[in-house]
């Protein structure tokens, strides 16, 4: 159940570029907490901004009882957040939003397959950092991890992910880091089958796919998923009001109509969705 | 020593006059574990209509200065989903339960809705919402509100609350079929509030809800498109708060049947303003985005206030303006 409290913050600091770590104190929220759920985070006691800022729960430590976030500074809120100093505290809700399903992930023997878009290593590395514990220490898996964005600037946790047993690969659309072009492409290589003839899919097949980032990387994600037939979960972000479900503004269509992406969501599985122009997109 | 902050809309008793706002609270579940909802004067449910509507493509809403633009389009399940899956737990709860109704097209609808309404024992009063900006008919939609409304399609405006003869004309078809405390909610989007304010309480409702959220739009500089995917929405939040209140306290001097102030409260200060400008009782909306239990501390606030300057009852605060 989420639940409304002060948070102590422990740490905000820069890690390079625009991008922040904060790491929160809230025993009952960390013990709580599950891999692709979010914090919405009153970063402000005034009235603009208004409205509280969801952000993905980058990792827990249940012992301490520390719940870490991991943000990009792009607008008046997040401006804000990472002005905000160790010792003071913030109103947060949490934990908000259906998770990752890992309920079909044990007993296995392959290691997913985890894709992250800029800043979609947010959530994920908490998945690789639950996945690398394991139910047990036996069925401990360690992901692969494929990691895009623009620049080499915008690659983050590249170590991190390296450090609980992942195997990291890097894709930016100037080459400036790893493969040059997309990380979408990158994944493609991996899935596609040895023998095209043959029609045998590749071993890859048979194992999920976790995904976090922008747009159309996730569409991208989800055409792969169905013409190599694997099962891949999207981990979705939209502008919310209350996070809670209640003004059914976050929606994203679905097979099944409107689906709230703080309630149902963030996470659905690829095949849900049903893909349309995005209206962000384009410009004069 | 306990103050009174029991308050009367029409039939119904409330136990303080805090209230939530129709769509700023989905059917109260989503709040339960943020706050003590029986501490709650009365429950608005989100706006129900006879068919489930889907509502409108996202991008739906828009941070706004001190505010929001919202674009839901009435998304709900429909009268009989919500009666058969989330009533009892009002029932359970024991809060007056304000059930909003709107039509779609035809507003010969609220009258069906209202019949249905009638016979729930469960539901305290019906709020007839007839200024939600985010549904406006067809030009046929027009045609046939404009039929019912018994008046001639260009005097028909596309909100029914724009026009004082159509609220005229639905509150009282309305009226005729139900026993249950009537709430009619308005819209901002007009020139003088007041003469639909008196048109509607002419016509039978026990009480009159003001303000929905005022038209407005948003820009994305950088991409010259709309930042809500229908263009327009509805502006609510602290933003509209003077308007708001300015209009209660036009409002109050001209009728005579309780007036629930919303528009932007969200603290116990702004709810006071509505008071003393003639509220009886006020509506949380946008605020329970931010924070899901400022209604409950509101209730708090209001009796903090009363034991600070010594006022018995909340009446006497009603309207309490010094001029």
């Amino acid at each position: 159940m989420a639940r409304q409290l002060n948070a102590k913050i422990l740490e905000n600091a820069r890690i390079k570029g625009s991008y922040f770590r904060s790491v929160l104190l809230s025993r009952q929220i960390a013990s709580h907490s599950r891999p692709g759920q979010f914090l919405n985070i009153k970063v402000s006691s005034g009235t603009h901004p208004l409205l509280r800022r969801p952000l993905s729960i980058h990792g827990v430590d249940k012992k301490k009882g520390e719940i870490r976030i991991l943000y990009e500074v792009v607008g008046r809120g997040s401006e804000i957040l990472s002005q905000q100093k160790s010792g003071g505290v913030l109103d947060i809700i949490g934990p908000l939003g259906h998770g990752f399903d890992l309920r079909n992930l044990y007993p296995v023997t392959r290691n997913p397959i985890l894709v992250a878009g800029g800043m979609g290593v947010a959530p994920l590395f908490f998945l690789a950092e639950t996945l690398g514990q394991g139910p047990r220490k036996r069925h401990a898996l360690h992901a692969r991890v494929l990691i895009g964005g623009r620049t080499k600037e915008q690659i983050l946790c590249e170590n991190e992910f390296k450090s609980c047993g992942c195997r990291v690969e890097i894709a930016t659309d100037d080459g400036s880091r790893g493969f040059k072009g997309k990380v979408t492409e990158l994944l493609e290589r991996m899935l596609r089958p040895p023998n095209p003839v043959s029609r045998i899919p590749s071993p890859e097949s048979r194992i999920p796919i976790y995904a976090c980032g922008p747009r159309p990387m996730l569409r991208e994600i989800s055409r792969l998923a169905s013409v190599y037939h694997i099962s891949a979960q999207l981990s979705l972000e939209e502008h919310m009001s209350c996070g809670i479900g209640a003004c059914l503004g976050c929606v994203v269509k679905t097979r099944t109509g409107y689906q709230r992406v703080c309630k149902e969501g963030p996470v659905f599985n690829a095949e849900e969705i049903v893909w349309e122009k995005s209206f962000r997109k384009g410009g004069p | 020593m306990k103050r009174n902050l029991s308050v009367r809309i029409g039939k119904l008793v409330l136990k303080n006059p805090v209230v939530v706002a129709s769509g700023t609270f989905g059917y109260a579940e989503e709040f339960r574990g943020f706050l003590n909802l029986k501490k709650l004067g009365a429950i608005v449910t989100k706006t129900l209509t006879l068919r489930p509507r889907q509502g409108n493509p996202p991008p739906r809403t828009c941070e706004t200065p001190s505010g929001m633009l919202n674009s839901i389009g009435l998304e709900n399940p429909g009268i009989e989903v919500f009666v058969k899956e989330k009533l009892s737990f009002f029932k359970r709860l024991g809060v007056p339960l304000v059930m909003s109704i709107a039509s779609e097209e035809d507003p010969a609808e609220f009258v069906e809705l209202a019949q249905r309404i009638d016979a729930l024992r469960e539901v305290g009063a019906i709020e007839l919402n007839i200024s939600c900006p985010n549904i406006r008919p067809q030009a046929s939609g027009s045609r046939l509100q404009a039929k019912a409304c018994g008046v001639q399609p260009a005097a028909c405006s596309s909100l029914i609350a724009q026009d004082a003869h159509a609220t005229h004309s639905l509150v009282k078809k309305v009226r005729r079929v139900t026993t249950k405390t009537l709430i009619t909610k308005l819209s901002p989007n007009v020139t003088d509030i007041t003469d639909i304010a008196l048109a509607a309480e002419d016509a039978g409702t026990d009480a009159i809800a003001l303000v929905n959220t005022l038209s407005g739009m948003c820009i994305d500089v950088e991409k010259r498109r709309a930042a809500l995917a229908v263009t327009t929405g509805g502006l609510s939040g602290p933003a509209i708060r003077p308007m708001a209140v300015r209009m209660v306290w036009e409002t109050y001097q001209k009728i005579r049947i309780p007036i629930i102030g919303m528009g932007g409260i969200i603290d116990t200060q702004s709810a006071l303003e509505f008071i003393i400008a003639g509220a009886t009782a006020v509506s949380i909306g946008t605020a329970n985005f931010v924070d899901p239990a400022i209604s409950q501390r509101i209730v708090e606030g209001l009796q903090a206030y009363l034991l600070r300057y010594k006022i018995k009852d909340v009446h006497s605060l009603v309207g309490a303006l010094l001029l």
